[in-house]
């Protein structure tokens, strides 16, 4: 039978292979995006992973170095969608690294009060995902709840929800606006009540518990083999925060603890991010108190949009804004690596510059990007139903996979 | 204006920018040239940055000690990437990889610097198993053939594009539209 067929028809003869391979995504709902993973069974058991990224390539890295510095600020907002703010920060501090420039205190706490904010919505997306894929369905909607607070704020400081592109080189957009500080005096103090709720609906799940604990191991030591950074990492029980490690922005001035859980599963990163949200909040309370007066742009003319007003009764005011936006800044010969700690992970910026008004390269080692590259060591061996569970565990956002 | 700009450049590179390699040393460094001094070439020190230019050859080596070597404790790859100096540098490609403590929290960049036409270095998948899609991503976009790769395969870009996205003679929108069929 198998001769009469035509050549094109390839004709594998196993009889009694019980593997399959699965196509999971790139439209699959729990794949956070176009991830799509290929996956070999065996009956239910997942015996191979093999990640397929590249669907949302955009050649984001290949834009920078067609743009000028500020105007790189805007794509990196698209990267990690979710994390908009923590993007800006990575890229602006590269380049004023680069550039030498000392940032007014007030801008600094304003820019951790801003990255706090931003990590608990991003948390937000993260835990209404999560339980959605696991099928918890009522968490998302108290979840996306809050995170709608929190963009409000965040529109309210930048004119973006999602894009904000708020801080700059040299500082921020502008200063926040009047009442700011009185509504989100208002979301910190409705806050821990909605963490509760979270908790009650969540982490006292007997189902919750059986879908995430024992699922998804990675011990410590292949953690960090394999790069994991953030909440994954210190759910493998590695102390490792850079904002502790390799503070910036003044985060040491800062008193907050870094949650550790031990037992390096779906449930001990879900018990990281859960504890997170609550250090993100001590952080936002004491950046509301250290907010102080002052300017929220460094003295660098040659860097730094003048103010408007300054424009219209300075002559060289008006000169320097000509001149950033029409030709750039230049920025001194050199490369830097600057890491943050985003929501996810190690946010590192590659940036060389070769003197000129645009960088020479421009890198992104994105936190999902690593994270994903470990799930094959996480899923073999596990149940397929449970890879659902992984995925959203590591917390991936494709945008910033893809680049 | 370009008067403009070049004092401002100067300007701004006041502080921390000049390499200064007459002056003391990384310890990091030293503790490398102790070990063998044919592995390190030149040391840049910048922005509170240390950067080594190390021989390729001896690459994994250089590597292996790195995070193994007590005090040292490069136990995490915290990046590997790739850029391309223009099409008439020679050497045209660099690869840098960004070297991270867990226990010592502090940080090195090591860099290899390839040639065009024989741009392969050594895979140190073997060392850091991170630095897999890397080194897929760096192949992809730069064109660099990391040797010993368990698997070099396109990882952002279709496996039947052409070319190699991030150099620096590759145009912005391509040399003619992508289609899928």
């Amino acid at each position: 039978m198998v001769a009469n067929l035509p050549p094109q028809f390839e004709v594998v003869d196993r009889p009694l292979d019980t593997q399959m391979t699965l196509s999971m995504g790139p439209q699959h709902p729990s794949t956070h995006g176009v991830l799509r993973l290929e996956l070999v069974l065996d009956g239910e058991m997942v015996v191979k992973a093999t990640p397929d990224i590249g669907y949302l390539h955009t050649g984001m890295e290949k834009l920078f170095e067609y743009k000028k510095y500020q105007q790189g600020i805007v794509i990196t907002d698209r990267m990690d969608y979710l994390n908009p703010l923590g993007n800006n920060l990575a890229y602006v501090m590269a380049a004023e690294k680069l550039l030498g420039l000392e940032i007014p205190e007030r801008a600094q706490v304003i820019r951790v009060l801003m990255c706090e904010l931003q990590r608990i919505a991003s948390h937000m997306v993260w835990l209404g995902t999560h339980a959605l894929d696991i099928g918890a369905m009522t968490v998302f909607f108290y979840c996306f709840r809050e995170r709608e607070k929190i963009l409000n704020l965040i529109e309210a400081a930048s004119g973006g929800r999602l894009t904000p592109s708020y801080f700059r080189i040299g500082g921020l957009m502008m200063d926040i606006p009047a009442g700011f500080e009185r509504r989100c005096k208002q979301f910190t103090n409705d806050f821990p009540a909605a963490v509760k709720e979270f908790h009650t609906l969540l982490s006292g799940n007997k189902i919750f518990q059986k879908r995430t604990q024992g699922v998804g191991y990675i011990s410590a030591e292949d953690a960090i083999d394999w790069g994991l950074s953030g909440p994954c990492l210190r759910g493998s029980g590695v102390n490792l925060d850079l904002r502790r490690a390799n503070p910036y922005t003044g985060y040491e001035k800062y008193d907050f603890d870094i949650p550790l859980e031990e037992s390096c599963d779906v449930w001990a990163r879900y018990m990281v991010r859960m504890r997170e949200l609550t250090e993100s909040h001590k952080i936002v309370v004491q950046a509301l108190q250290r907010l102080q007066p002052g300017p929220v742009k460094a003295d660098a003319p040659k860097v730094v949009l003048p103010e408007r007003e300054a424009m219209k009764t300075h002559m060289d005011a008006l000169i320097h804004h000509f001149l950033i936006v029409a030709e750039g800044f230049n920025v001194p010969e050199g490369e830097v690596y600057h890491a943050i700690e985003a929501s996810k992970g190690e946010l590192g910026v590659y940036m060389k510059s070769n003197g000129g008004p645009k960088p020479d390269r421009v890198h992104f080692r994105g936190p999902s990007f690593v994270n994903l590259s470990a799930l094959p060591q996480m899923t073999e061996g596990e149940m397929i139903a449970d890879v659902v569970a992984i995925i959203g565990s590591l917390d991936i956002v494709l945008g910033e996979i893809d680049r | 204006m370009a008067e403009n700009n070049q004092a401002q450049g100067a300007e701004t590179q006041g502080l921390s920018t000049t390499p200064n390699n007459s002056a003391t040393p990384s310890p990091l460094v030293t503790a490398l040239q102790q070990q063998n001094a044919e592995w390190v070439g030149e040391v840049i020190e910048a922005f509170g940055e240390v950067t080594v230019v190390v021989p390729r050859a001896q690459l994994t080596a250089i590597c292996s000690y790195l995070k193994s070597a007590p005090g040292l404790e490069f136990n995490f790859l915290s990046d590997l990437c790739g850029a391309d100096r223009g099409p008439e540098e020679e050497p045209r490609f660099e690869v840098n990889y960004h070297l991270f403590s867990t226990t010592k929290h502090h940080r090195l960049r090591l860099k290899v610097l390839l040639n065009e036409e024989d741009a392969h270095v050594e895979t140190v998948t073997g060392i850091w198993r991170t630095a897999n899609w890397h080194e897929r991503e760096t192949y992809d976009l730069l064109g660099v053939i990391f040797d010993g790769h368990p698997d070099l395969r396109r990882i952002l870009l279709p496996d039947d594009w052409q070319g190699h996205a991030l150099r620096k003679d590759f145009p912005l929108r391509g040399y003619e539209p992508y289609s899928l069929t």
